[in-house]
Protein backbone atom coordinates (compact mmCIF):
# COMPACT_ATOMS: atom_id res chain seq x y z
CA UNK A 1 0.00 0.00 0.00
CA UNK A 2 2.85 2.14 1.04
CA UNK A 3 4.69 1.46 -2.08
CA UNK A 4 1.76 2.18 -4.17
CA UNK A 5 1.49 5.07 -2.97
CA UNK A 6 4.81 6.21 -3.39
CA UNK A 7 4.25 5.20 -7.29
CA UNK A 8 1.60 7.15 -7.52
CA UNK A 9 3.70 10.17 -6.67
CA UNK A 10 6.24 9.56 -8.77
CA UNK A 11 4.03 9.18 -11.54
CA UNK A 12 2.52 12.26 -10.24
CA UNK A 13 5.67 14.18 -10.19
CA UNK A 14 6.79 13.34 -13.79
CA UNK A 15 3.81 14.40 -14.93
CA UNK A 16 3.80 17.58 -13.80
CA UNK A 17 7.81 18.17 -14.86
CA UNK A 18 6.15 18.30 -18.68
CA UNK A 19 3.56 20.70 -17.84
CA UNK A 20 5.99 23.29 -15.56
CA UNK A 21 9.35 23.49 -17.14
CA UNK A 22 8.24 25.23 -20.04
CA UNK A 23 6.02 27.66 -18.31
CA UNK A 24 8.52 28.60 -15.60
CA UNK A 25 11.64 28.72 -18.32
CA UNK A 26 10.42 29.30 -21.80
CA UNK A 27 8.63 32.57 -20.64
CA UNK A 28 11.47 34.96 -20.55
CA UNK A 29 13.56 33.43 -23.41
CA UNK A 30 13.57 35.70 -26.16
CA UNK A 31 12.61 32.67 -28.92
CA UNK A 32 13.52 32.83 -32.13
CA UNK A 33 11.07 33.46 -34.50
CA UNK A 34 11.07 29.84 -36.43
CA UNK A 35 10.32 28.60 -32.95
CA UNK A 36 7.92 31.21 -32.02
CA UNK A 37 5.68 30.69 -35.25
CA UNK A 38 6.13 26.29 -34.21
CA UNK A 39 4.48 27.08 -31.15
CA UNK A 40 1.69 29.38 -32.19
CA UNK A 41 0.57 26.48 -34.75
CA UNK A 42 0.91 23.85 -31.89
CA UNK A 43 -2.48 24.09 -30.74
CA UNK A 44 -3.76 23.50 -34.10
CA UNK A 45 -1.64 20.45 -34.62
CA UNK A 46 -2.07 18.82 -31.06
CA UNK A 47 -5.92 19.25 -31.69
CA UNK A 48 -5.89 17.46 -34.95
CA UNK A 49 -3.38 14.69 -33.58
CA UNK A 50 -5.81 14.17 -30.96
CA UNK A 51 -9.27 13.70 -33.37
CA UNK A 52 -7.37 11.12 -35.43
CA UNK A 53 -7.35 8.53 -34.91
CA UNK A 54 -8.14 8.43 -31.41
CA UNK A 55 -11.73 8.74 -32.42
CA UNK A 56 -12.22 5.46 -34.41
CA UNK A 57 -12.30 3.55 -30.87
CA UNK A 58 -14.21 6.55 -29.00
CA UNK A 59 -17.46 4.03 -28.98
CA UNK A 60 -18.27 0.54 -29.18
CA UNK A 61 -18.54 1.12 -33.06
CA UNK A 62 -16.85 3.01 -35.66
CA UNK A 63 -20.19 3.50 -37.60
CA UNK A 64 -21.36 5.20 -34.01
CA UNK A 65 -18.20 7.30 -33.62
CA UNK A 66 -17.99 8.59 -37.51
CA UNK A 67 -21.69 9.30 -36.26
CA UNK A 68 -20.66 11.30 -33.31
CA UNK A 69 -17.59 13.01 -35.21
CA UNK A 70 -20.03 14.22 -38.48
CA UNK A 71 -22.79 15.56 -35.82
CA UNK A 72 -20.28 17.54 -34.20
CA UNK A 73 -18.79 18.67 -37.31
CA UNK A 74 -21.78 20.12 -38.99
CA UNK A 75 -23.00 21.68 -35.65
CA UNK A 76 -19.19 23.47 -35.19
CA UNK A 77 -19.36 24.66 -38.39
CA UNK A 78 -22.82 26.26 -38.05
CA UNK A 79 -20.58 27.21 -35.57
CA UNK A 80 -22.85 26.49 -32.40
CA UNK A 81 -22.40 26.57 -28.94
CA UNK A 82 -18.96 24.45 -27.65
CA UNK A 83 -21.71 23.04 -25.04
CA UNK A 84 -24.26 22.07 -28.26
CA UNK A 85 -21.26 20.82 -30.14
CA UNK A 86 -20.61 18.08 -27.68
CA UNK A 87 -24.11 17.45 -26.89
CA UNK A 88 -24.91 17.10 -30.37
CA UNK A 89 -21.77 14.22 -30.57
CA UNK A 90 -23.30 12.32 -27.92
CA UNK A 91 -26.73 12.23 -28.91
CA UNK A 92 -25.47 11.06 -32.50
CA UNK A 93 -23.59 8.61 -31.20
CA UNK A 94 -26.80 7.58 -28.77
CA UNK A 95 -28.97 7.87 -31.62
CA UNK A 96 -26.89 5.70 -34.17
CA UNK A 97 -26.40 2.74 -31.42
CA UNK A 98 -29.80 2.18 -30.34
CA UNK A 99 -30.95 2.33 -33.86
CA UNK A 100 -28.53 0.01 -35.26
CA UNK B 1 -11.94 38.92 -31.15
CA UNK B 2 -9.66 40.73 -33.58
CA UNK B 3 -8.50 43.43 -30.74
CA UNK B 4 -4.82 43.25 -29.69
CA UNK B 5 -4.63 42.68 -26.47
CA UNK B 6 -2.95 45.44 -25.17
CA UNK B 7 -5.63 47.83 -26.13
CA UNK B 8 -8.25 46.12 -24.24
CA UNK B 9 -8.97 47.76 -20.81
CA UNK B 10 -8.15 44.78 -18.52
CA UNK B 11 -11.21 42.77 -16.67
CA UNK B 12 -10.44 42.35 -12.77
CA UNK B 13 -9.03 38.82 -11.95
CA UNK B 14 -12.31 37.85 -10.46
CA UNK B 15 -13.97 37.87 -13.47
CA UNK B 16 -11.10 36.62 -15.63
CA UNK B 17 -11.11 33.95 -13.37
CA UNK B 18 -14.91 33.41 -13.27
CA UNK B 19 -15.09 33.59 -17.34
CA UNK B 20 -12.49 30.69 -17.15
CA UNK B 21 -14.57 28.55 -15.09
CA UNK B 22 -17.18 28.79 -17.41
CA UNK B 23 -15.32 28.30 -20.26
CA UNK B 24 -14.57 25.01 -18.84
CA UNK B 25 -17.99 23.53 -18.58
CA UNK B 26 -17.31 21.67 -21.29
CA UNK B 27 -14.43 20.28 -20.78
CA UNK B 28 -15.82 19.45 -16.96
CA UNK B 29 -19.16 17.66 -18.72
CA UNK B 30 -16.40 15.94 -20.90
CA UNK B 31 -14.62 14.73 -17.89
CA UNK B 32 -17.12 13.48 -15.34
CA UNK B 33 -18.29 10.08 -17.74
CA UNK B 34 -14.49 9.44 -18.21
CA UNK B 35 -13.46 9.66 -14.71
CA UNK B 36 -16.48 7.50 -13.72
CA UNK B 37 -15.08 4.78 -16.13
CA UNK B 38 -11.86 5.49 -14.56
CA UNK B 39 -13.11 5.09 -10.93
CA UNK B 40 -15.15 1.67 -12.17
CA UNK B 41 -11.65 0.13 -14.38
CA UNK B 42 -9.95 0.66 -10.95
CA UNK B 43 -12.87 -1.00 -8.83
CA UNK B 44 -13.07 -3.88 -10.90
CA UNK B 45 -9.02 -4.57 -10.77
CA UNK B 46 -9.73 -4.31 -7.39
CA UNK B 47 -7.56 -0.94 -6.62
CA UNK B 48 -7.02 0.19 -3.77
CA UNK B 49 -9.96 3.48 -2.87
CA UNK B 50 -8.00 5.21 -1.77
CA UNK B 51 -4.93 4.53 -4.44
CA UNK B 52 -7.72 5.29 -7.08
CA UNK B 53 -8.73 9.13 -5.41
CA UNK B 54 -4.78 9.79 -4.99
CA UNK B 55 -4.78 8.97 -8.39
CA UNK B 56 -6.96 11.67 -9.99
CA UNK B 57 -5.97 14.02 -6.72
CA UNK B 58 -2.12 14.05 -7.48
CA UNK B 59 -1.76 13.27 -11.33
CA UNK B 60 -4.32 14.24 -13.00
CA UNK B 61 -3.90 13.01 -16.42
CA UNK B 62 -6.72 10.54 -18.31
CA UNK B 63 -4.54 8.49 -20.03
CA UNK B 64 -1.70 7.97 -17.36
CA UNK B 65 -4.20 6.73 -15.03
CA UNK B 66 -5.98 4.54 -16.62
CA UNK B 67 -2.39 3.21 -18.49
CA UNK B 68 -1.28 2.92 -14.89
CA UNK B 69 -3.83 0.87 -13.40
CA UNK B 70 -3.52 -1.50 -16.18
CA UNK B 71 0.16 -2.00 -15.76
CA UNK B 72 0.14 -1.94 -11.88
CA UNK B 73 -2.56 -4.63 -12.18
CA UNK B 74 -0.20 -6.47 -15.10
CA UNK B 75 2.62 -6.51 -12.15
CA UNK B 76 4.86 -4.32 -14.41
CA UNK B 77 8.03 -2.86 -12.86
CA UNK B 78 7.04 1.34 -10.99
CA UNK B 79 10.01 2.19 -13.23
CA UNK B 80 7.96 1.39 -16.34
CA UNK B 81 4.97 2.35 -15.28
CA UNK B 82 6.20 6.01 -14.10
CA UNK B 83 8.31 5.94 -17.63
CA UNK B 84 5.65 5.20 -19.45
CA UNK B 85 3.95 8.11 -17.34
CA UNK B 86 6.47 10.18 -18.69
CA UNK B 87 6.35 9.62 -22.27
CA UNK B 88 2.66 9.39 -22.18
CA UNK B 89 2.92 13.44 -20.93
CA UNK B 90 5.66 14.36 -22.94
CA UNK B 91 3.05 16.37 -25.27
CA UNK B 92 2.50 18.50 -22.58
CA UNK B 93 5.93 19.83 -22.96
CA UNK B 94 4.86 21.28 -25.99
CA UNK B 95 1.27 22.80 -25.15
CA UNK B 96 2.99 24.36 -22.03
CA UNK B 97 5.59 25.83 -23.78
CA UNK B 98 2.48 27.24 -26.10
CA UNK B 99 0.91 28.42 -23.63
CA UNK B 100 4.37 30.04 -21.52
CA UNK B 101 4.10 32.37 -24.98
CA UNK B 102 0.71 33.85 -24.06
CA UNK B 103 0.11 34.43 -20.36
CA UNK B 104 0.86 37.93 -19.26
CA UNK B 105 3.70 38.33 -16.82
CA UNK B 106 2.47 36.54 -13.31
CA UNK B 107 4.24 34.74 -10.03
CA UNK B 108 6.05 31.91 -10.53
CA UNK B 109 4.18 30.68 -8.11
CA UNK B 110 0.53 31.30 -10.08
CA UNK B 111 2.61 29.68 -12.93
CA UNK B 112 3.38 26.56 -11.14
CA UNK B 113 -0.82 26.42 -9.90
CA UNK B 114 -1.91 26.75 -13.85
CA UNK B 115 0.74 24.03 -14.81
CA UNK B 116 -0.51 20.94 -12.82
CA UNK B 117 -4.09 21.89 -14.52
CA UNK B 118 -2.38 21.56 -18.49
CA UNK B 119 -3.71 18.78 -19.90
CA UNK B 120 -5.37 18.18 -23.78
CA UNK B 121 -8.30 19.61 -23.27
CA UNK B 122 -7.61 23.00 -20.83
CA UNK B 123 -4.90 23.53 -23.13
CA UNK B 124 -7.31 23.07 -26.12
CA UNK B 125 -9.98 25.43 -24.81
CA UNK B 126 -7.41 28.15 -23.32
CA UNK B 127 -5.47 28.41 -26.89
CA UNK B 128 -8.25 28.69 -28.63
CA UNK B 129 -9.00 31.84 -25.93
CA UNK B 130 -8.17 35.25 -26.33
CA UNK B 131 -8.81 35.91 -22.50
CA UNK B 132 -6.14 33.03 -22.20
CA UNK B 133 -3.65 35.79 -21.62
CA UNK B 134 -4.57 35.90 -18.02
CA UNK B 135 -3.78 33.56 -16.25
CA UNK B 136 -6.64 33.84 -13.33
CA UNK B 137 -8.65 32.54 -16.93
CA UNK B 138 -6.84 29.71 -17.39
CA UNK B 139 -6.63 28.37 -13.76
CA UNK B 140 -10.63 29.02 -13.32
CA UNK B 141 -10.53 26.87 -16.27
CA UNK B 142 -7.95 24.00 -14.96
CA UNK B 143 -9.84 24.25 -11.76
CA UNK B 144 -13.39 23.48 -12.89
CA UNK B 145 -11.85 20.51 -15.14
CA UNK B 146 -9.75 19.34 -12.07
CA UNK B 147 -12.64 19.49 -9.94
CA UNK B 148 -14.98 17.25 -12.65
CA UNK B 149 -11.85 14.71 -12.56
CA UNK B 150 -12.14 14.14 -8.95
CA UNK B 151 -15.81 13.95 -8.82
CA UNK B 152 -15.57 11.66 -11.65
CA UNK B 153 -13.34 9.64 -10.21
CA UNK B 154 -15.22 9.33 -6.22
CA UNK B 155 -18.81 8.71 -7.92
CA UNK B 156 -16.79 6.16 -10.13
CA UNK B 157 -15.31 4.46 -6.62
CA UNK B 158 -18.52 4.52 -4.64
CA UNK B 159 -21.76 4.85 -6.41
CA UNK B 160 -20.59 2.39 -8.88
CA UNK B 161 -24.16 1.39 -10.58
CA UNK B 162 -23.97 4.07 -12.93
CA UNK B 163 -25.17 4.89 -15.60
CA UNK B 164 -26.98 2.93 -18.15
CA UNK B 165 -24.31 1.34 -20.39
CA UNK B 166 -25.79 3.13 -23.54
CA UNK B 167 -25.31 6.47 -22.37
CA UNK B 168 -21.89 5.93 -20.31
CA UNK B 169 -20.49 3.91 -24.16
CA UNK B 170 -22.09 7.32 -26.09
CA UNK B 171 -20.21 9.75 -23.51
CA UNK B 172 -16.98 8.14 -25.20
CA UNK B 173 -17.74 10.58 -28.10
CA UNK B 174 -17.77 13.93 -25.91
CA UNK B 175 -14.24 15.23 -25.75
CA UNK B 176 -13.31 14.42 -29.52
CA UNK B 177 -16.52 16.64 -30.13
CA UNK B 178 -15.48 19.02 -28.22
CA UNK B 179 -11.70 18.86 -30.25
CA UNK B 180 -13.97 19.17 -33.51
CA UNK B 181 -15.93 22.39 -31.74
CA UNK B 182 -12.69 24.08 -31.10
CA UNK B 183 -10.79 22.90 -34.21
CA UNK B 184 -13.47 23.28 -37.18
CA UNK B 185 -14.35 27.13 -36.47
CA UNK B 186 -10.29 28.00 -36.93
CA UNK B 187 -10.04 26.00 -40.31
CA UNK B 188 -11.07 29.60 -41.72
CA UNK B 189 -7.14 30.42 -42.52
CA UNK B 190 -5.16 28.19 -44.91
CA UNK B 191 -2.30 27.72 -42.87
CA UNK B 192 -4.20 26.48 -39.86
CA UNK B 193 -5.82 24.12 -42.72
CA UNK B 194 -2.48 22.82 -44.05
CA UNK B 195 -1.23 22.38 -40.42
CA UNK B 196 -4.16 20.59 -39.52
CA UNK B 197 -3.88 18.50 -42.39
CA UNK B 198 -0.66 17.55 -42.24
CA UNK B 199 -1.06 16.68 -38.59
CA UNK B 200 -3.58 13.91 -39.39
CA UNK B 201 -2.26 12.65 -42.46
CA UNK B 202 0.93 12.03 -40.29
CA UNK B 203 -1.21 10.96 -37.75
CA UNK B 204 -2.55 8.19 -40.43
CA UNK B 205 0.98 7.09 -41.89
CA UNK B 206 1.49 6.37 -38.13
CA UNK B 207 -1.29 4.51 -37.21
CA UNK B 208 -1.71 2.20 -40.17
CA UNK B 209 1.96 2.12 -41.54
CA UNK B 210 4.09 2.01 -38.10
CA UNK B 211 2.59 0.98 -35.27
CA UNK B 212 1.59 -2.35 -36.85
CA UNK B 213 5.40 -2.78 -37.04
CA UNK B 214 6.74 -0.52 -34.13
CA UNK B 215 4.70 -0.20 -31.14
CA UNK B 216 3.87 3.61 -30.80
CA UNK B 217 1.88 4.94 -27.97
CA UNK B 218 -0.55 7.30 -28.46
CA UNK B 219 0.95 9.98 -26.60
CA UNK B 220 4.14 9.67 -28.68
CA UNK B 221 2.59 9.60 -31.93
CA UNK B 222 0.55 13.05 -30.86
CA UNK B 223 3.83 14.29 -29.98
CA UNK B 224 5.47 13.12 -33.57
CA UNK B 225 2.36 14.29 -35.94
CA UNK B 226 2.63 17.79 -33.49
CA UNK B 227 6.21 18.38 -34.15
CA UNK B 228 5.93 17.83 -38.26
CA UNK B 229 2.83 19.30 -38.49
CA UNK B 230 3.40 22.73 -36.44
CA UNK B 231 7.45 22.57 -38.05
CA UNK B 232 6.15 22.58 -41.60
CA UNK B 233 3.72 25.18 -41.13
CA UNK B 234 6.30 27.37 -39.27
CA UNK B 235 8.81 27.08 -42.52
CA UNK B 236 5.92 27.19 -44.71
CA UNK B 237 3.88 30.87 -43.46
CA UNK B 238 4.94 33.71 -41.58
CA UNK B 239 4.40 35.00 -38.67
CA UNK B 240 1.24 37.09 -38.80
CA UNK B 241 -0.72 33.82 -40.84
CA UNK B 242 0.16 31.96 -38.10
Amino acid sequence: MISLFLLVLAMAFFTYIPRLVPLLWLRDVKLPPLLKRFLLFTPYAVLASLIFPGILSATNSLTSALAGGAVAAALALLRANLMLVVIGGIAGVYLVETLL
Amino acid sequence: MATPVSQMTPIPNKDAFRSGMRAGIPVAVGYIPIAIAFGLLAKSFDMPNIITLAMSLFIFAGASQFIGVQLIMAGSMYWEIVLTTFILNLRHFLMSASLSQRLETTSNRFLAAIAFGVTDETFSVASTRDESTRGHFVLGLNLIAFLAWNVGTWIGVFLAFGLPASVQTSMGIALYAMFIGLLVPSLTRKPVIVVAAIAVLTQAVLYFGVSPLIPLSSGLSIILATIVAAGIGAFLYKEDEA
